[in-house]
């Protein structure tokens, strides 16, 4: 584990280098941590798949010969002795419908020839499966997620689209996700939902967080 | 009481300071690109620091003031007229119901704000009235300004003393050459070669064309990595310096993605983003490597100085 500076006004944690539940499960259980028990200037954490950026407004803090730095360090540091780490298997599961029609999905045909699978039998291997939402980026309400099976594992597009449609479901590698608005994009695009993934004006913007189990539903 | 967007403008949109708070949801704080003049024109006109204003590009937009307010301009150097009379930068002034005010750019800088007294009252979402572009919510109606919108403000605009001390020097974007860029190590700064380590502070960089407020891609010498092991995506700031797959950098700045996956070597210093985010394309520049210490205490004394802009202007308000 390391903790080093981001600039004078955020810090990250890093656990480890890898995409693993149990990297991301701490990730997540600091960032609770910091928000159950924020130190002075603290303005946020972000969970990450092994790591948490933590923001804070370094001017709270008086000019001392130790730095802003350090003393966030100390309080972090604080946090993480006292860390208990939730297992995320109890969090809540959110079903997707997903469209994988290939008006919805326009890079499934292609995928299934290249894999030399069938359509149904793609579909069926990617919603056999429950994904964990490891962390949100990218765009507001963009969470991604993991990890598919490796035998319908697909790189992203060589040249990003310049417009994918909102609602689309896209996999990239092992991960897979869903536009919550249209944006350009370079992952593969599956199928797409209807779902509202972000609303600015709901108490919760984002339909996703860090550590939420998914399940993706053929309609 | 509003102001009429007579003509757009290239890129006219509502900012503060930033949405913070909600970078967990994927939604990144959206500020101003030049938190330092925008600050400087609300605190001129007596604003909160934070209070919503305009920031625009160029071509500017053409306004017309529909009710009597006063207003600020300041940012980069722009060529500013109240009914086709000039009127200086740094300044608040009146304006009265029917008055027009254009605005063009003269030799330097990219972005210049526009506040009124009062600020811009657009809905406050999620703690902020900036403007999320890639989401759509925000500012005025979560988009660029368009001709023929309102946007309405809130005070007809307090009493100003027809002379108020002139703004310090330091609190305005220093554009003149040669322009140097500060910047602390980043989480990945150990990648690089101590070559490309060198080169990083003594080769010119600038400030490439394809570059808008999301990131600045920079032109400049190759930097060299000692370790191409992919990253997990992670923490990013507005200011990080990320070194891109082909050895070039990009600066991520106020449009940034939350999160991102390439090395990030350095960080701009808090006092030198503003400058950097005036420097349009094409122009060069130096980066000046210094410790995170150091660059706090800058910040600090950066802090002051805006302290002492207010302390000056409420004692010569009375």
């Amino acid at each position: 584990m390391r903790i080093v500076p981001l600039g004078e006004s955020a810090l990250v944690v890093e656990f480890g280098r890898e995409i693993s539940p149990e990297l991301n499960d701490k990730a997540i259980a600091l960032a609770r941590r910091l928000n159950e028990k924020p130190f002075p200037g603290f303005r946020e954490a972000v969970p990450c798949y092994a790591s948490v950026g933590i923001y804070f407004d370094p001017l709270v803090f008086r000019p001392e010969d130790k730095s802003v730095f350090e003393r966030v360090y100390t309080e972090v540091e604080a946090r993480l002795n006292q860390l208990s780490v939730r297992s995320s298997v109890a969090s809540r599961l959110i079903e997707v419908p997903v469209d994988f029609s290939d008006a919805a999905g326009p890079d499934l045909a292609e995928i299934c020839e290249i894999l030399s699978i069938t359509r149904d039998r793609f579909i069926e291997t990617y919603c056999g499966r429950e994904y964990r939402v490891y962390m949100l980026g990218f765009l507001p309400g963009f969470a991604y997620m993991g990890e598919l099976d490796p035998s319908i594992a697909f790189p992203r597009l060589p040249t990003p689209r310049l417009r994918v449609p909102r609602g689309s479901v896209g996999i990239a590698g092992r991960q897979t996700g869903i536009y919550p608005a249209e944006s350009p994009g370079g992952w593969r695009l599956i199928g797409r939902t209807a779902l509202e993934l972000f609303d600015a004006n709901r108490a919760e913007p984002s339909l996703f967080s860090p550590g939420d189990r998914v399940r993706f539903v053929a309609v | 009481m509003s102001i009429l967007i007579r003509k757009p403008g290239i890129r006219t949109v509502v900012r503060d300071l930033g949405r913070f708070g909600h970078m967990a949801a994927g939604i990144n704080p959206t500020g101003a690109m030049d938190t330092l003049s925008a600050r400087v024109v609300n605190i001129l006109l007596g604003n909160s620091d934070n209070a919503a204003l305009l920031e625009f590009g160029f071509p500017a937009p053409e306004i017309e003031f529909e009710a009597d307010t006063a207003f600020c301009i300041g940012g980069s150097a722009v060529d500013a007229k109240l009914n086709n009379v000039p009127v200086s930068i740094w300044k608040p002034r009146r304006a009265s119901a029917g008055d027009i005010l254009t605005l063009s750019p003269t030799s330097n800088g990219s972005f210049a704000y526009l506040a009124v007294a009062g600020g811009f009252d657009v809905p406050e979402v999620l703690g902020s009235r900036t403007t999320n572009l890639a989401a759509g919510f925000g500012g005025h109606q979560g988009r660029l300004l368009a001709a023929g919108d309102r946007l309405s403000f809130r005070s007809p605009g307090q009493s100003f003393p027809n002379e108020q001390p002139a703004l310090g020097y330091s609190l305005r974007p220093q554009l003149a050459d040669p322009v140097r860029i500060r910047i602390t190590r980043g989480p990945e700064y150990h990648r690089l070669t101590a070559l490309s380590e060198q080169t990083l502070t003594t080769e010119t960089f600038s400030v490439g064309q394809n570059s808008d407020p999301m990131g600045f891609r920079l032109t400049g010498p190759r930097i060299f990595s000692l370790d191409e092991t992919e990253l997990l995506s992670s923490a990013a700031t507005f200011g990080t310096v990320q070194l891109l797959p082909d050895g070039g950098l990009a600066v991520l700045m106020s449009d940034h993605q939350t999160t991102g996956g390439y090395p990030r070597i350095a960080v701009v210093a808090a006092v030198d983003l503003p400058l950097l985010a005036q420097l349009r394309p094409g122009r060069s520049f130096t980066f000046e490597l210094i410790e995170t210490l150091d660059a706090e205490r800058l910040l600090f004394d950066r802090e002051q100085s805006l302290r002492f802009l207010k302390t000056g202007l409420r004692l010569a308000r009375g």
